[in-house]
């Protein structure tokens, strides 16, 4: 029963981690769909919001304005990139049916979610680490708070690889992976105080705003670049983990049930 | 001993409410190679499919080596490889990244399982590919990619959904020869196929599988033997000037032709076919079955289980 016990923890470790490894490698494979465009389009976002615009702004949260957008613009592209690796990963994986490839191995569905939410969270975070390289270009990054930073940036990223793979498990299409960041996630981020300091919206706008996770994120992780937040750290924190909590637990019952992928 | 495969009252019905099966029971001991054979639509990838993992049973019970495959997937699945009939795998990964990969989910490292990627890969003539996206392999190879990925973790118990479809026959009577090896060696496979030549050359037990419903499991010998007539077409070295015809033997010819059928009963001697003909003054150049043995005798149970 031991060496029974031991050998399925084995399996799943050398499982999780072939699965992370091959994630990584495919992102990797394909930088040029997946590591340029966002350093593209944040390097345009630096020079027209940041330079062009930014420079006529003068001060935005008691902050220059490049300085406030900084963190919004790292954490929007985690976030969408964690969000569609994992969706379009594990999509694609039904689509060629690879995923059977799991199925008839003796992998528990913990471990396929971890490897594809892994995989999302590196290639989130690899993201995140360019266009933070590429901000220093246009600004000086002082760190306010290390461990707000990691722990925000490392929890934001998990959400939203966790959602990625909840709509790969719903996908039947491809469109149907596009849906969920064109008229969600893009909104949202765009709502969620990139740009703009929650402060400048009138009180209506400003609760209204409070209903939206990504200012959470968003807030939490600036605070922990430059020490200025719309929100309280501590909520922002507290209601990631219990995303994480939520979602975790929701996509294992749709693994369990064999959604989407057994008939 | 343990059986390497128990099905017991296996029933499914599909979300749109088609029964696939209905109850169907089935034994498959160690050792064994098996045929599962049945029309297009009888049910036979279902079976397959729920003992791997990939279809929810809606009840009944399924062992592999006496492991459920629900409750025990763990178990079940570590000793079971899958040859599925549709090409599953990532077209753009490169062919010894998929054997490995595939080590990896059965908890084999990369550097433990290279060897016998390297084995498996030479033995199904894939190794020169390796580094090739499997996208732009043929049929063929990609066939046996399957094959290779299926047998990393050296499996106890093999399935081989229509492992040869599509094959050129020289291929296909090198995979005979390589699933032979492997089942001598002591690995279970268990075979569904269309060609039933293949069946009857490589298996030993028999099930066929017709509307969700097992109509015919036995040994292949007791199967064959049940084989009450067979059809000879005997080629003609000139063409008829009339109808011919044999004393208590159903003869098929017609004035013209330059070949003749002659249905043998079981016990009647061919001998005396060629006595009657060379009394009517007609050479035969060559003679062959109208069809494969086991390809009548299926033709007949389900056309039996169709009325």
């Amino acid at each position: 029963m031991k060496s029974s016990s031991l050998s399925v923890w084995r399996i799943q470790w050398i499982a999780g981690r072939t699965l992370v490894i091959k994630e990584v490698r495919r992102f990797m494979r394909i930088w040029a769909q997946t590591l340029l465009p966002p350093a593209i389009t944040m390097t345009l976002y630096f020079i027209i919001f940041g330079r062009l615009i930014g420079e006529r702004i003068g001060e935005m949260g008691g902050v220059d304005y490049m300085s406030f957008i900084v963190p919004g613009l790292i954490m929007m592209s985690v976030i969408t990139n964690a969000y569609g690796n994992v969706a379009s990963s594990f999509f694609s994986n039904k689509f060629q049916r690879s995923v059977e490839e799991m199925m008839v191995a003796p992998v528990h569905p913990a471990t396929i979610l971890f490897g594809f939410v892994a995989g999302g969270v590196v290639r989130g975070l690899a993201v995140g680490l360019i266009v933070t390289l590429l901000s220093l270009y246009f600004t000086s990054l002082t760190i306010h708070s290390a461990w707000v930073v990691v722990l925000v940036v490392l929890l934001s990223a998990i959400v939203f690889s966790l959602g990625g793979f909840i709509n790969a498990v719903f996908a039947t299409k491809f469109d149907d992976i596009a849906i969920i960041p064109t008229f969600v996630i893009t909104p949202l981020t765009y709502l969620g105080g990139v740009f703009y300091s929650i402060h400048l919206l009138s009180d209506t706008w400003q609760t209204v705003s409070l209903f939206n996770p990504i200012l959470y994120m968003v807030n939490a992780f600036r605070y922990g670049i430059l020490g200025v937040s719309d929100v309280a750290v501590g909520h922002a924190i507290l209601m990631l983990v219990g995303f994480i909590v939520m979602l975790t637990s929701f996509s294992l019952w749709l693994l369990q049930r064999g959604k989407g992928l057994r008939h | 001993m343990i059986s390497a495969l128990m099905v017991r009252d296996l029933y499914k019905r599909y979300d749109n409410g088609f029964e696939a099966l209905k109850g169907i029971n089935l034994v498959v001991e160690q050792g064994d190679f098996f045929a599962l054979l049945g029309p297009n639509g009888a049910g036979k990838s279902t079976t397959l499919g729920i003992l791997s993992g990939l279809v929810q049973k809606t009840s009944g019970e399924a062992q592999i080596l006496g492991n459920d495959v629900n409750r025990q997937a763990f178990l079940a699945r570590r000793d079971l490889g899958v040859v599925p009939q549709e090409f599953n795998f990532n077209q753009f990964e490169k062919v010894l990244d998929i054997v490995l990969t595939q080590a990896g989910y059965f908890g084999i490292t990369r550097q433990q399982a290279y060897g016998q990627a390297k084995t498996l890969l030479t033995e199904l003539d894939l190794w020169d590919k390796r580094d090739q996206q499997s996208r732009l392999l043929s049929g063929g190879m990609k066939r046996r990619l399957m094959i290779a990925r299926a047998l990393i973790h050296q499996p106890k118990v093999l399935i081989l959904d229509e492992p040869t479809a599509g094959v050129d026959i020289e291929l296909r009577r090198s995979m005979w020869s390589f699933m032979q090896s492997l089942n001598r060696a002591g690995t279970t496979i268990i075979l569904t196929t269309h060609y039933l030549e293949e069946a009857e050359q490589l298996c030993r037990n028999i099930a066929i599988i017709n509307h969700g419903e097992i109509i015919q499991s036995t040994d292949m010998r007791s199967l064959l033997a049940q084989l009450n007539s067979e059809t000879f077409v005997l080629d003609l070295v000139a063409p008829l000037t009339q109808p011919c015809q044999i004393d208590g033997y159903d003869v098929v010819s017609a004035s013209g032709d330059d070949s003749l059928q002659v249905s043998v009963t079981k016990g009647q001697p061919i001998n005396a076919i060629f006595t009657a003909l060379d009394a009517q003054g007609i050479a035969v150049r060559s003679m062959r079955t109208k069809s494969n043995r086991l390809e009548e005798l299926f033709v007949d149970l389900v056309r039996g289980d169709n009325a």
